[in-house]
């Protein structure tokens, strides 16, 4: 078994600093997807790939606190239905499913409407790409932490 | 001179499917189906379909190869055929 003190020091400091500018870089791709190839589903996936690396390079136990396992399956719900939130409001206030035109904002214009419900919806989905592909990778390896 | 480096990476991209197919060692397979991956990424990009080869390079040069390396935890690592 893998503990803390018998990783090197190097591959601990070249892990994380790795999966702090992939996690930047992410979050880059999530709220520059309008402009830019990449979106919701890219970025998450970014982000959990960072995850990946902490918990490849650090083991389990010490990358709990970037990531926990026992809420993986509660982000990726909140993910979710924030996704469908969104898109039952616009027909609650008259529109079709994420209809933007008929997102309830007051005050904005009709493009910076569009703007603001297109970020709400790439951050959730972010998040619920983020957390399932990092629950599916605890859940592929919980029987070797389980014996 | 883009017809020879897209030639090149078709070649490669038949090279290493045919690599994963037939490699005994799991884990070679697994490292050659992520490098398949990110050639076809970067056939995408040339292609123009940026925002297609960007997810093949993050899910299947990535993600999966993760997924599988996991996965082979569960076998003896080679195949028997």
């Amino acid at each position: 078994m893998i503990t803390h003190s018998n990783i090197s020091p190097i591959l601990r400091f070249a892990c994380r600093s790795a999966a702090r500018i992939i996690q930047v870089f992410g979050v880059y791709v999530i709220v520059h997807g309008h402009y830019s190839p990449g979106g919701g589903f890219q970025g998450g996936a970014l982000l959990a790939a960072a995850v990946f690396l902490l918990r490849i390079g650090e083991g389990r136990e010490h990358s709990q606190r970037d990531m926990p396992s026992r809420v993986t399956l509660l982000l990726g719900s909140i993910g979710v239905l924030v996704y469908g939130a969104v898109g039952l409001l616009t027909i609650a206030t008259g529109g079709r499913f994420l209809d933007y035109d008929a997102v309830p904002l007051p005050g904005l214009s009709l493009d910076d409407r569009h703007y603001w419900a297109i970020l709400v919806i790439e951050l959730a989905v972010g998040l619920a790409v983020m957390a399932i592909l990092v629950g599916i990778f605890d859940r592929l390896l919980q029987r070797f932490h389980h014996d | 001179m883009n017809l020879f480096i897209e030639t090149t990476m078709f070649l490669l991209l038949i090279a290493s499917a045919i690599a994963a197919i037939e490699l005994r060692d799991l884990l070679a397979a697994v490292v050659v189906t992520s490098v398949f991956s990110f050639v076809l990424a970067t056939l995408f990009v040339a292609f123009g379909a940026v925002d297609v080869g960007f997810t093949e390079a993050v899910v299947g040069a990535g993600v999966v190869g993760v997924y599988y390396i996991a996965m082979l935890l569960h076998t003896e690592g080679r195949a028997d055929d």
